[in-house]
């Protein structure tokens, strides 16, 4: 109860640190652009003849690889910069609720984000009569794997004081996290070694876990795979809150 | 309240804090002094959980700093070094999350408020976000923040800095107030703050603690306390500085000024064989030789003269 009183305090003051700031809004109208940009663009929407959002979320990892890091990077360094993390962390709350306060909120803006995207599935709902659970499990995986890239944004921004090298860091972990799953280069990789190290080495990747969501299959090891990126990178970020302090 | 046994904090090769212990009761306020770099804000941050401890340990109102986080960090309010803030919030939203984590709710919340600004006197910059504020009233939001839930321990580093003349005696004035009902740590630099304000003063030199006592004790240590200064016409300095030497209690005596056949001179007392009316002895002595005696009185020590004796010698040697 009284964790949840101080997460959801989090929550409210990290929530109200985007929308005070132009960021928030940035945010959005360039994320909205770019889904749009990608989709009926890049991404053939209309030549495709067909009632689905393939070309929607296809681009979803490439699109999340800097939109995420950008949302993730103040969430810790900006603590750091202005002090308050000593404010923060000498106040009667675990360093683990003010961590889960932060992802949840920035977690929540990014699934508002993705919910503004609305305008794309009424469009393919009106040309024509998409299977909507599909949809719907894509939208799922989509938030799945914003939340992975924004725990580790979370924890690359509680490493540094200085935002850019914390969205460089988290745009490099996230850029491996696609590419060894990504079709090029297993196909590469295929052609060096053997298959099973692929397949162990494609495990680890988004892209391998996002696709069947994209197809709206819904298995468990993918949400697994999820949310253990996501529990793993909090948990990182908590033992470098606190190995900081150990001196 | 405040029990600090044997803290110790090691940065890579460099100690910051080493073996520091002392206690705070309720209704003490403690005033810490030490030159930059001695170890102050990093002892604070110790007792408020911020840095774990090297080695020793820390009791905030029976709860242990590592053992019990949460209730121990529940008695303190805290001021840090600069006194952060978050730069896109409004004061009120600040002090409205401060209030929210220390389970403050409702009306509760509402009055709390109040309170702090009313105390901090920041009425005035309610609604303006924190990174437009001048340094003393980012100062004084943080302040308020600190005070918001009415805490029995309260530790602050250095709450005068960057405040104007006025606004440092209302917080000297704020902290005397509080002081009766709970137990209050706080550093300065300003040495007067400590004579007015602390019962006890404690000073840290390079991680260690160097002196620890009532302010008047401290100022006891002087080589000054105790001096005797005479003002005298009509007469040259030799003979005057040569009766007083030869006195019993008297150390040396210094010359402090001699124009227009006036003459200033001080007595400085003998510590190890001290003469417990040495003021009455001189006065005698300057009756018996007929001199012409225009002032005289004892010194007490002086705070500075203190600081500087304890932990100049050190910091000279460092370098
Ligand atoms: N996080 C840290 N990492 C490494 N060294 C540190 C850290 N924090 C403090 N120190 C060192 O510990 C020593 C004590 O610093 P501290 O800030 O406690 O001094 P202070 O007494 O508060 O000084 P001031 O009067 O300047 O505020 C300094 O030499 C400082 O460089
Ligand atoms: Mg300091």
């Amino acid at each position: 109860m009284n964790a949840w009183n101080n997460i959801k305090a989090i929550m409210k003051r990290e929530l109200g640190g985007y929308f005070t700031s132009p960021i928030a809004y940035v945010f959005l109208i360039i994320f909205l652009l770019l889904t749009g940009f990608f989709t009926f663009t890049i991404g053939n929407f209309f030549e495709r003849g067909e009632a689905s959002l393939v070309s929607f979320f296809t681009w979803h990892p490439w699109l999340y690889l800097f939109l995420v890091p950008a949302v993730g990077m103040r969430l810790w360094s900006e603590e750091r910069r202005l002090g308050t993390m000593e404010l923060l962390l000498t106040m009667p709350l675990t360093t683990w609720q003010a961590i889960v306060g932060k992802f949840l909120a920035s977690w929540l803006f990014l699934a508002l984000a993705l919910a503004l995207t609305f305008p794309v599935w009424i469009t393919v709902n009106i040309m024509g009569a998409p299977d909507n659970g599909i949809i719907l499990a894509g939208y799922v995986g989509s938030l799945f794997l914003a939340g992975a890239y924004l725990a580790i944004s979370c924890m690359t921004s509680a490493l540094t004081r200085n935002q850019v090298i914390s969205f460089i860091l988290s745009v490099v972990i996230c850029l491996f996290l696609i590419l060894a799953g990504y079709t090029p280069v297993t196909d590469l990789l295929m052609r060096i070694s053997n298959p099973v190290v692929v397949d162990v080495i494609a495990s680890f990747s988004v892209m391998t876990h996002f696709e069947g969501f994209q197809r709206g299959v819904i298995d468990l090891r993918d949400f697994v795979f999820f949310t253990s990126v996501i529990g793993f990178a909090l948990f990182t970020t908590g033992v470098i809150i606190r190995s900081q302090r150990a001196g | 309240m405040i029990k600090v046994k044997s803290l110790c904090k090691v940065f890579g090769a460099k100690i910051a804090v080493n073996n520091v212990s002392f206690s705070v009761e309720r209704g003490e306020v403690l005033g810490f002094l030490g030159p930059n770099g001695a170890g102050k804000s990093t002892t604070m941050r110790m007792i408020t959980g911020y840095y774990p401890p090297t080695s020793g340990s820390v009791e905030v109102g029976g709860f242990d700093i590592l053992e019990n986080p949460i209730e121990a960090k529940r008695l303190i309010g805290y001021l840090p070094e600069n006194a952060p803030g978050y730069a896109d919030m409004t004061v009120h939203g600040f002090l409205s999350f401060a209030a929210e984590l220390r389970g403050l709710h409702g009306d509760a919340r509402k009055r709390a408020i109040h309170g702090a600004v009313e105390m901090c006197f920041l009425e005035n910059v309610l609604f303006q976000s924190i990174d437009t504020l001048s340094k003393g009233y980012k100062h004084r939001t943080c302040l308020a923040q600190s005070l918001i839930h009415d805490p029995e321990v309260l530790i602050m580093d250095e709450p005068t800095d960057g405040l104007d003349p006025n606004q440092k005696h209302e917080v000297r004035n704020l902290i005397r107030r509080m002081s009766p009902n709970k137990a209050i740590i706080f550093s300065t630099h300003i040495l007067e703050e400590v004579e007015e304000t602390c019962s006890r003063a404690i000073i840290i030199d390079r991680g260690t603690i160097v002196a620890n006592g009532t302010p008047a004790e401290l100022k006891a240590r002087s080589e000054w306390a105790g001096a005797v200064y005479l003002q005298l016409s009509a007469i040259g300095s030799a003979p005057v500085l040569e009766s007083l030497g030869q006195l019993s209690g008297v150390i040396r005596t210094e010359l402090l000024s001699e124009a227009n056949g006036r003459l200033e001179v001080r007595a400085i007392p003998d510590k190890k064989n001290p003469n417990v009316n040495l003021t009455r002895a001189i006065y005698e002595l300057s009756s018996q030789q007929h001199w012409q005696l225009d002032q005289i009185h004892t010194e007490v020590g002086r705070l500075d003269e203190v600081f500087r004796s304890i932990t100049l010698p050190d910091t000279v040697k460092a370098h």
